[in-house]
């Protein structure tokens, strides 16, 4: 089993399916091809999951590494790995991905290429994940924009081309500072090759030799990466991008945005920028936790005023994923390992959970959309709880694991983000607890005018869900529940990781 | 029989199971969703008797059983139940009423479609309940005081295609939640502070004298307060919110939309009390404070202060309503006041005791107005109520039990003890007497409106065709008031002749009988209210729904501001409801126009370079290569025609050329 | 008058023959014709050169007239294909209508 290389697997068995559908794809009918993408995209669950059997949880380092020689002229190295951080990641993307496809069933047109697409960004993401090397990780990081493009373009709403070339060219702009960071790092270093990077910062190495390249450049070098981050996380202000892209996109692609690749830039925050530059992020940290707190307070302020349901749960999305910056930069700004345990475990939880919990609401409001045929408006529809009880109740269970209800998955995370939050930054669990109020606002508002009320004008006819829907949804609130009561069982793959990283602070 | 603390998991376990069942049935499982819930409560109540019973053996023990829940870093986060005589009285007392709500409701809602429903988030609420009582954790606790919140947000809204329910059940969840946020602010305070969020812990728990001593020892910087009281503060904000304390109490009247059977449980008996309930398990904490003297705070005087207001307040709004539901609502405000000043004065028994006995009585009081609803058909304005007494024997018999209680009647009622011991221990403070006054002055208006209440709906003739059709309910409805009413007298008994029950939650407290000139006193003011109330609206009742109000002709503007709630809702509406909409404006400005407007912008700016780029391009770059290439293009087309196409004329002139060269060689010209 | 004179008289009437014929016939093959006789002047001029030079022993008259003869013959070649295809458009070999490419 140890020779089989099984991370490669997880990242190009997607990749596979996605050839296979493009090329064959036509010849088949149309529920043979959604099964075809459902069997490929739900590769990586059970990989994921055997790859879980086998972790050792106990050690913090990269498990299951793979290394080969690649470019030696660049001394690129094709490397992958996989801690605690990565599993997490991948293990989401495992459940979120086929959940989006089933979300996407009733999707007719051209079915197999919106499958070859899906499947091609879902293996970007994992690659993205377990890549070790600047070199690929960054083609892995560049390529989930295509597929990401078209799927927002060619199946998304009204406003989708605008959407997607925002979209696109936002994040392009972004990457294109990291990539200049990263080429001036290798200039100064010699190697693109994460863990001798980190292991370059931890001794001291890296900060000689980025003074060497003179002027401006270690600085330019951290402020270049940390753009290219912060616009994919988003932290605000660089967050524009995300409501409209995320409100025009086709309902599984909206789930998987906010689901998988949301967590992308806080990975890469996570992987990159808080073990290379610690000096820089300390220093920048008081101004960063502004931010933070800016897209806290404001997305959730923001989402308040919202009409438009997927817009309102994209700022919820900002507001969410806010929480993680906010606990890695009171980490960063402050020495305190006990509450940096605290917060460091919060956001991974949190990435986890507001995957979970964001993707379903984004699938409540897409089963919405195909019954009202395409409106999502917060006044349009009322009294859906009397016509779909069912539906209600798993949209509920999305909605107060969204807000932070305990006893769901939301809870934990965010107890935790706060708790470490509270030790490092008091004053700013303090504001921030603005944007938890503002978050029950307004999604009890949404929950009001939506499911409640008498039966609007539109929605006597609703259906209560179907059994794709049912199957599609039922995992959510099932997940939600597991780990809103039992935490400990995605806790225990991360711990020793953030208990090392809680103990070597910088 | 020994019952072990590490068991005690079960009484929140058992209605939990029921309220999976009732989630999972069809919907028209009614009787198996209903059945278990019942079942579970009444197996609840034998187990928490049988916790009550080992508690009792040794009241000074804090029985604890810590469990890890997940890992933190290299600790852990300790979860726990713990067991003595104030959680085995809460479980009891909180089991008892269920019950009994839980039978009335077969009969209440007996013609709602989701009946089902009904049941499973009743169990749900009483899962969440019994679990906050148990709790040895704050953390533990306020996961459970999040779920009741949960629950009562879901029962208040259970009518909700009502838009008044759906709107009520929103209001009480953010209200609530408003405090919440400080009792999650203290919380993380301590946790941070103590690095534990456990009770009781062998030493290491939060409210262990360890613990206290160094809490107290640090001040604040900025304003002299110690660490405990700004805790404790924090953590009454929670309170506030719950238990419906001025000024969150804007939520609990409108809470009144849920079906009366939640009303009594939730919103009268259990979950309101349950911000009584953390303050006095977190008493020891509130309390620390009190060994320093040179502090600008402490943190029960504002407890006092938040109660005397709350207890006047509720008790002045109350005499001016007319729904039944709403007098009953505003009056548990004005009780659940009375509670927080037992606490803040310093007698966290007397204010458990009269938690104890106002859960039975309003419990009561809140059936009997079920009861009489039922009967009228959704009828619930007393204006148009009257006459009952006669068509309803039962529910009269024990509405008026309960009313007496909850005035204050003497010796024979219960509420007249615990009221007692409330007035007692503010008489005892020494820090200021205005929460006494204040308390005696609710005690005439709990009196006075209580007796209107009767008066309007029991007496007098029948004044609408609803009240007019009205008669008993069945015995599955009147059983539970007969069996409340019993113990609404019988509670009576843990207080007379000595307070056996201060005694056995806190056997460390000294506790002397009360001044015989204040029980006087009390006696002679219930006595002036019932009086009052009856010389008013007993004797010459109200003879159709239209005619006046006595009280209303005398004083029309003061009635007029209470019947308005003195305007607290249109206050906030027009203070924190304009301020958040209008941040919320603001956000959406910043979102709309300066942060998207930047990235516009910076768009603009990007397409403004490309225009630029290309005039650029076409008028001057191209435009010197055109005029360029135009002229080669000339010079081609004149030069091409030599191109003659006569091939003679070509050889001619190769000719011409030969000998053109032959003449420069010849003549020298090679050299 | 030496031989050598003789030889390049003899080759400059040769010559003027050439040119004459190629300026002054209308028929293509006649022109061709005259080049050839061009040609055959310069070649004859080649031969005279190296017979009466300072150094016949290297034999370099002979090899120019070769590659020249070579070279006429393959020009010969072109131009009556060219004479063959002007024909097929227009049905004579007429030079002065041959003129479909002037400027």
């Amino acid at each position: 089993m140890s020779s089989l290389p099984i991370l490669s697997l997880i990242v190009f068995a997607p990749w596979i399916g996605a050839l296979l559908l493009a090329l064959f794809g036509r010849n088949l009918g149309a529920n043979a091809r959604r099964a075809l993408g459902l069997v490929f995209s739900g590769s990586t669950l059970v990989l994921a999951l055997v790859v879980v059997g086998l972790f050792n949880p106990a050690a913090a380092g990269y498990q299951f590494g793979e290394s080969h020689a690649w470019i030696t002229t660049l001394n690129v190295n094709y490397r992958l790995g996989l801690d605690g951080l990565s599993l997490l990641l991948v293990l989401l993307t495992g459940i979120v991905s086929p959940l989006c496809l089933m979300a996407s069933w009733r999707i007719e047109r051209d079915t197999h290429t919106f499958g070859a697409l899906f499947l091609l960004l879902q293996g970007a993401a994992l690659g993205v994940f377990l890549a070790l090397d600047f070199f690929h990780w960054f083609l892995f990081w560049e390529l989930t924009l295509v597929p990401a493009f078209f799927l927002i373009k060619l199946w998304g709403g009204p406003g989708a081309t605008r959407a997607a070339y925002q979209f696109v060219i936002y994040t392009l702009a972004g990457g294109a500072f990291m990539l200049l960071g990263f080429a001036a790092l290798y200039v100064a270093t010699g190697t693109l090759d994460f863990a001798e990077l980190t292991r370059l910062a931890a001794t001291g190495g890296l900060a000689p030799k980025l003074a060497a390249l003179g002027g401006f450049w270690p600085t330019a070098v951290f402020v270049g990466v940390f753009l290219g981050l912060a616009v994919k996380v988003p932290l605000f202000p660089f967050h524009t991008w995300l409501p409209s892209a995320y409100a025009e996109a086709p309902t599984g692609a909206s789930m998987f945005l906010t689901g998988v690749m949301s967590k992308m830039g806080v990975y890469g925050f996570l992987r990159i920028l808080w073990p290379l530059f610690p000096a820089q992020l300390h220093a920048a940290a008081p101004c960063l936790l502004w931010l933070a707190l800016g897209g806290v307070v404001l997305g959730a302020f923001a989402a308040m005023k919202q009409t438009d349901l997927k817009r309102m749960v994209a700022y919820s999305s900002i507001n969410h994923l806010s929480y993680c910056l906010l606990a890695l930069f009171a980490v960063a700004s402050a020495t305190k390992p006990d509450a940096a345990a605290s917060a460091l475990s919060g956001t991974l939880l949190q990435m986890f959970n507001h995957g979970l919990s964001a993707a379903a609401l984004f699938a409540c409001v897409g089963i919405l959309e195909a019954r009202s045929g395409g409106l999502r408006g917060l006044n349009d529809f009322g009294g859906v709880r009397t016509v779909a009880p069912l539906f209600a109740g798993l949209c509920g269970v999305a909605m107060f694991s969204s807000l932070g209800l305990p006893g769901l998955n939301g809870f934990v995370g965010e107890f935790l983000i706060f708790s470490g939050v509270f030790g490092l930054a008091p004053w700013a669990a303090a504001v921030a607890c603005l944007g938890l109020l503002a978050t029950a606002l307004f999604l009890l508002t949404f929950w009001q005018r939506v499911f409640h009320g008498p039966v609007g004008a539109g929605v006597a006819a609703f259906r209560d869900l179907d059994r794709v829907e049912i199957l599609t949804l039922l995992p959510f609130a099932i997940l939600m529940f597991l780990f809103g009561v039992l935490p400990q069982i995605v806790i225990i793959l991360f711990n020793p990781l953030v208990t090392t990283w809680a103990a070597h602070l910088p | 029989m020994y019952f072990p603390a590490s068991h005690l998991w079960i009484i929140p376990a058992l209605p939990l199971v029921a309220a999976a069942i009732g989630a999972l049935v069809p919907r028209s499982g009614r009787a198996l969703a209903s059945g278990a819930a019942i079942a579970s409560m009444v197996a609840a109540f034998f187990v928490s008797c049988l916790a009550l019973h080992t508690a009792l053996a040794d009241p000074a023990a804090h029985a604890a059983h810590n469990f890890a829940w997940f890992d933190v870093g290299s600790g852990a986060m300790r979860l726990g139940w713990l067991l003595d005589p104030l959680t085995a009285f809460m479980c009891v007392m909180v089991t008892f009423v269920s019950s009994l709500i839980f039978i009335f409701s077969l009969g209440y809602m007996k013609e709602d479609a989701n009946f089902k429903q009904f049941f499973c988030f009743l169990s749900l609420f009483a899962a969440a309940m019994l679990g906050l009582l148990v709790a040895n954790s704050l953390l533990l606790l306020f996961i459970c005081w999040e779920l009741v919140g949960l629950a009562s947000y879901l029962l208040i809204g259970f009518w909700f295609h009502k838009p008044s329910a759906a709107a009520a059940a929103k209001k009480a969840f953010i209200t609530t939640r408003i405090g919440d946020l400080g009792f999650l602010i203290g919380l993380l305070w301590l946790y941070d502070s103590t690095g534990s969020l456990l009770f009781f812990d062998g030493g290491h728990g939060v409210l262990e004298a360890a613990t206290l001593t160094a809490l107290t020892g640090k001040t604040l910087v900025c304003c002299g307060l110690t660490v405990s009281t700004a805790i404790g503060l924090l953590i009454f904000c929670g309170a506030v919110g719950k238990s419906g304390q001025f000024p969150l109490h804007v939520w609990l009247p409108d809470a009144m939309e849920g079906p009366t059977p939640v009303s009594a449980l939730i919103h009268a008996a259990t979950m309101v009390a349950a911000g009584v309930f953390l303050i006095a398990r977190v008493y020891p904490l509130m309390s620390a404070d009190q060994v320093l003297a040179n502090v600008p705070l402490h943190a029960l005087t504002v407890v006092a202060f938040i109660g005397a207001i709350t207890a006047l307040l509720g008790a002045c709004i109350a005499v001016a309503q007319n729904d039944i539901k709403r007098i009953l609502a505003f009056s548990t405000v004005s009780q659940l006041g009375y509670m927080m000043l037992a606490l803040g004065v310093g007698s966290w028994t007397a204010a458990i005791f009269h938690l104890l006995t106002h859960a039975f009585f309003k419990a009561l009081l809140f059936l009997g107005a079920g009861s009489v609803i039922h009967a009228a058909h959704h009828e619930q304005d007393i204006r148009r109520l009257g006459g009952l007494g006669a068509k309803m024997k039962i529910t009269f018999a024990t509405f008026a039990i309960g009313m007496m209680a909850l005035s204050g009647v003497p010796f024979l009622f219960s509420g007249f003890w615990s009221k007692e011991g409330i007035l007692h221990a503010a008489h005892e403070w020494d820090v200021s007497h205005l929460p006494l006054y204040a308390g005696l002055a609710a005690v005439v208006l709990t009196a006075f409106y209580m007796t209107r209440l009767m008066a309007e709906t029991f007496f007098g003739k029948s004044r609408s065709h609803e009240s007019g059709h009205a008669h008993e309910n069945s015995a599955v409805m009147t059983v539970p008031l007969v069996l409340l009413a019993a113990c609404a007298i019988l509670l009576s008994l843990l207080a007379w002749p000595s307070p056996w029950l201060q005694h056995q939650l806190d056997p460390s407290a000294h506790s002397e009988p009360g001044g015989i000139s204040l029980m006087v006193l009390s006696i002679v003011l219930v006595a002036v209210g019932i009086g009052s109330g009856w010389a008013i609206y007993g004797r010459k009742p109200r003879a159709t729904e239209a005619s006046p109000d006595p009280l209303e002709t005398a004083a029309p503007d003061i009635i007029a501001a209470l019947a308005a709630r003195l305007g607290f809702d249109e206050l906030y509406a027009a203070t924190v409801g304009r301020l958040n909409s209008g941040f919320a404006s603001l956000a959406d400005f910043m979102e709309r126009w300066i942060w998207g407007g930047a990235v516009t912008l910076l768009a603009r700016f990007g397409e403004f370079t490309g225009v630029v780029n290309r005039e650029t391009d076409e008028n001057t770059l191209n435009g010197g290569f055109d005029s360029v290439s135009h002229q080669i293009r000339g010079t081609g087309r004149a030069y091409s025609r030599a191109q003659t196409g006569d091939a003679h004329g070509y050889m001619r002139f190769i000719a011409l050329g030969f000998v053109v060269l032959m003449l420069f060689v010849m003549l020298g010209g090679s050299r | 008058m030496s031989q050598l004179q003789l030889c390049l008289v003899l080759s400059s009437f040769l010559f003027c023959i050439g040119l004459i014929g190629a300026m002054a016939r209308s028929n293509t093959i006649l022109v061709l014709l005259g080049v050839e006789l061009m040609l055959n002047a310069a070649n004859i001029n080649f031969i005279a050169f190296w017979r009466y030079g300072p150094d016949h022993a290297a034999g370099t008259g002979i090899l120019f007239v070769l590659f020249s003869i070579a070279i006429a013959a393959s020009e010969a070649a072109v131009g009556l294909a060219l004479v063959i295809a002007v024909y097929r458009h227009q049905k004579n070999i007429r030079l002065q209508e041959a003129n479909r490419l002037k400027g």
